[in-house]
């Protein structure tokens, strides 16, 4: 099988990779890529461990084809620290003991900045909608969600 | 040096804190590695062949074709993986469990595994694998599997623990009892009595992170293996023996773990990825997918439970009885055993009576999941004590205040109590304010008790006191929740230093002595005991060096607050040392200073929680919403409340999970129907509301600083406390778990007729 040759945009810089027609988002960013940070819980949507921002929008990157990034801007849980400077998430999931094994913690993080991108003042009922898609088998889901809060009003500039 | 693991109360300046968990970083920035996340030079990639059948004789494999397919390196069979068990039947059960050899016993049981270049190659290898099977009868229930002519999976298996020896075999491998006092007299006191059989189906641990390894075996005879697993010394004896490897020549390293609620205690893949590795003479990664985690990786028990109880008006138990049936896969463990040891460890009872009957079944070969039986045999006893708590028209939480076991009770099991929580967890439940909130329509409230032993076992560590006076801490046991948070706080405490200037790492084989694996409760608990006994030892150490610099004897310098002082005022004024002085000048006193532990802990102490449910039930689909929930248990002392609370939250949410949706279903052809997070549903984070939870701490004498484990008692009422809760809400008495919206129709359909 030939293989396509994609150029796309992965957390803001450019990158370009050859890959198979029916190879996953998810496979070519861990296995061609090394964007390990992206798990695989299921392979099939219903997980979020491969949660990532393409466009602005979460998608679970084992349901996109590696083809399909051409043109588009994808982020992935590494580009979401600001170099050393954690994203106030990836704080609040650390001082909230958010995570446990901490094998969920990537896809929620992204799944939650998507939604402070768009949501800044979220209630607990939105948290918990907005973040249904992604599993934690650890937590019971209580600190993840006080920690997306605790985040959320930082970001707002309140007093956590 | 000998160790004394007695408590001592004392003020405690680290642990009880709530400092930043040291993998916190890595985990949040996508940096930890788990099982898929190493890779190795010349990496091959393992792919798996299963079969589609429940029971079958393999009566030919022809991997010829697939041998010869370009970019295929290796393929095995079970002849690749000769016995070497010696009898072991335990052991045997492993291996053939890893590759099926005569026969394969479930839907999903391996037996053959390709490695190739890429997992395309290898998918297409599995394809080309020619499998002739003679298809059985087979038995996926626990009560089918038990009447007399059900298809037998074990010709050559009888029944345990009965006299006389029965001479047919039977699907039924074991039957044991516990108990005390005459059941039957008591039962004849009673003046109400309870009687009623439960169903508990099948669930999985649910970990996130698929098995995964790389394995990579060198033509010199060593060996290296990367796993995801809650016990890689374990590991390296299982693996090793089943593949006739020195147990020093294979070196495991334990990667982080992406959950595992012990359904990672078992090996599964690891030996054939080595054996596929020696084969091919190159690194071998295998990945299972999430549908082979279902299929072929270890569930729990489903179980039949038949609970009587009787009682005094007053509400005094005078008997209480349980048979419990539990299904163990096509190989026997004692499920059934720990089952009925558990049934009825709350309380405190004269007359007392319980027999498991452990049972084989064509389905997954099971492996412990948090608690292991005791959150089925919970469901049974504490619906049943709901239930005698309406029938005598008391308060069901006075009831069981009444009758909970407390300090010198004789358990159902045997022992005898020392210092416990079930007295207290449940006046705490009284008190809660939970207890007393208003319940709207279609609502109901229910309570239970829960119990788990806690192990101990045997532990190893390392605590080496680096030149600038931070401190390294090697443990054995693999952090599957936070421990080497509280395992450096520990060590701080002990030490008197901050917990910043520790560090604990999570050592591999071939650098720290054997470790028993992170099970029943014993990661901090036991790693806390030898972190103590470490610190203790390098203390001593220090001491001497302090001793010596100070050019006095060793019996007059004592540690306090993080220093080596000088005893007494004959010495003047000797500034105290710091761990930081002493390490800085052990170049000139003698060398590296490091304390090291190798011990058994014993005397952990037994665990006990009540956990209060409110659900809604919507009468029209038979859906079930918790509303409110909250936990209450015992930690013995939560060294890092934070992560005590998290595992509470946890093993609740898991509990939640398998009383009101997870299940396995199998199709009349004996296949799993629902091998997916879509159809197996776990709770998700809509489903749930904030979950409370109260810390009690009740110190366990048999511990320096009164530690319990704290992982899975927390999933052992979760059951009960939403059946209970549902029954009251719908006013009828569940007694199916799960209690998925079609069961509770039913029900109340079968109600209203």
């Amino acid at each position: 099988m030939s293989s396509i040759a994609v150029s796309t945009t992965i957390n803001g810089d450019d990158v370009e990779y050859l890959c198979q027609a029916d190879e996953t988002l998810l496979d070519v960013l861990r296995n061609r890529l090394g964007l390990m940070g992206s798990k695989e819980g299921c392979g099939t949507g219903d997980c979020g461990a491969c949660s990532t921002i393409m466009d602005g929008r979460v998608v679970c990157s084992c349901l996109v084809l590696g083809a399909e990034a051409q043109g588009r801007s994808i982020e992935t849980i590494e580009g979401m620290a600001n170099g050393s400077e954690l994203h106030p998430l990836q704080t609040k999931f650390i001082e909230h003991a958010a995570l446990q094994c901490g094998i969920c913690t990537p896809g929620f993080l992204m799944a939650a900045k998507a939604l402070l991108d768009v949501n800044p003042e979220p209630t607990e009922e939105e948290i918990r909608f907005w973040l249904a898609g992604n599993l934690c088998r650890c937590t019971g889901y209580d600190k993840i969600v006080r920690a997306v809060q605790a985040a959320a009003a930082e970001m707002r500039g309140e007093a956590a | 040096m000998s160790f004394d693991a007695a408590y001592q109360s004392q003020k405690l300046k680290s642990v009880g804190t709530r400092p930043l968990r040291p993998d916190g970083v890595d985990k949040v920035t996508g940096r930890a590695r788990y099982g898929a996340d190493f890779n190795m030079p010349g990496q091959l990639v393992a792919r798996v062949l299963r079969s589609p059948h429940a029971h079958a004789r393999i009566v030919r494999m022809d991997t010829g074709a697939a041998e010869a397919l370009k970019g295929v390196k290796a393929v095995v069979t079970a002849a690749d993986l000769p016995d070497l068990t010696n009898g072991d039947a335990e052991l045997f059960a492993v291996l053939d469990n890893c590759m099926a050899r005569t026969k394969a016993l479930y839907d999903g049981h391996a037996v053959a595994a390709v490695a190739a270049i890429d997992e395309r190659t290898a998918k297409q290898a599995l394809k080309l694998i020619e499998v002739e099977y003679e298809i059985l009868p087979h038995v996926v229930d626990v009560d089918a599997a038990m009447v007399a002519d059900a298809p037998i999976l074990n010709d050559e298996l009888f029944t345990g623990g009965v006299d006389p020896k029965p001479d047919t075999p039977s699907n039924v491998a074991n039957r044991a009892e516990f108990g005390h006092g005459d059941v039957d007299a008591g039962f004849a006191e009673a003046d109400f009595i309870v009687e009623r059989s439960y169903k508990t189906e099948q669930t999985h641990q649910g970990y996130i992170e698929p098995h995964a390894c790389v394995a990579s075996c060198n033509p010199d005879g060593t060996a290296e293996l990367w796993v995801c697993t809650q016990g890689h010394f374990v590991f390296r004896q299982n693996c090793a023996d089943l593949l006739g490897l020195e147990v020093s020549k294979l070196r495991v390293t334990s990667s982080e773990i992406g959950g595992g609620f012990g359904g990672k205690t078992h090996v599964w893949a690891e030996p054939v990825a080595l054996a596929l590795s020696r084969k091919a003479g190159r690194p071998v990664k295998l990945v299972m997918s999430r549908d082979e985690v279902f299929r072929a990786s270890g569930p729990t028990s489903a179980t039949s439970i038949d609970v009587k109880i009787g009682a005094k008006a007053d509400g005094k138990i005078t008997a209480a009885m349980a048979t419990l049936r539990y299904s163990s896969g096509p190989y026997p463990g004692m499920w059934a055993e720990l089952g009925a040891m558990t049934s009825f460890a709350c309380y405190d009872l004269e007359n007392v009576k319980t027999v498991g009957f452990e049972v084989i079944v064509n389905r997954p070969k099971v492996a412990a999941y948090r608690a292991p039986s005791a959150p089925m045999a919970a469901f049974a006893v504490e619906s049943a004590i709901d239930e005698l708590a309406q029938k005598l028209g008391v308060n069901a939480v006075e009831l069981r205040i009444k009758n909970a076991a407390r300090e010198g009770t004789k358990s159902s099991y045997g022992p005898v109590y020392g210092p416990i929580g079930i007295g207290p967890t449940l006046e705490a439940a009284q008190s809660h304010p939970h207890m007393s909130a208003p319940l709207g329509k279609n609502q109901g409230r229910g309570m239970a008790c829960g119990f788990w032993f806690n192990f101990g076992g045997q532990t190893c560590s390392d605590l080496n006191v680096n030149a600038d006076g931070t401190v390294a801490l090697a443990v054995g046991t693999v952090d599957v929740g936070g421990s080497r948070a509280s395992l450096s706080l520990i060590a701080a405490e002990e030490l008197g230093i901050d917990y910043k200037d520790v560090k604990a790492v999570v050592a591999d084989t071939a650098t720290l002595g054997y470790n028993d694996m992170t099970d029943g409760s014993r990661g901090t608990f036991s790693s806390s005991m030898a972190t103590i006994s470490a610190a203790r030892n390098a203390i001593a150490i220090m001491r001497a060096r302090a001793a010596l610099t100070w050019d006095i004897p060793v019996e007059d310098v004592y540690w306090e607050d993080g220093h080596a002082k000088a005893a007494g005022t004959k010495y003047g004024n000797l500034s105290p040392l710091s761990v930081r002085d002493i390490a800085a000048e052990s170049g000139n006193t003698g060398g590296p200073i490091a304390g090291h532990s190798e011990l058994v802990a014993d005397g952990a102490g037994v665990s006990f929680a009540t956990h209060i449910c409110d659900v809604e039930v919507d009468p029209e689909t038979g859906a079930t919403s918790i509303i409110r929930y909250t936990v209450i248990q015992d930690a013995g002392k939560a060294v890092h409340p934070s992560y005590v609370e998290g595992q509470y939250q946890g093993g609740a949410a898991q509990g939640i999970g398998w009383a009101l949706n997870e299940e396995y279903i199998y199709g009349a052809d004996g296949r799993l129907q629902n091998s997916g997070f879509l159809d197996y549903r776990i709770p998700v984070c809509s489903d749930l509301p904030m979950i409370d939870t109260q810390i009690l701490e009740i110190p366990n004498p048999n511990h320096p600083y009164g530690v319990r484990g704290v992982g899975e008692t927390s999933i052992v009422p979760p059951l009960a406390a939403t059946a209970n809760a549902v029954s009251n809400a719908v006013g009828v008495r569940m007694s199916h778990i799960p209690m998925s919206p079609p069961r509770i129709l039913a029900a109340l359909n079968a109600e209203r007729d």
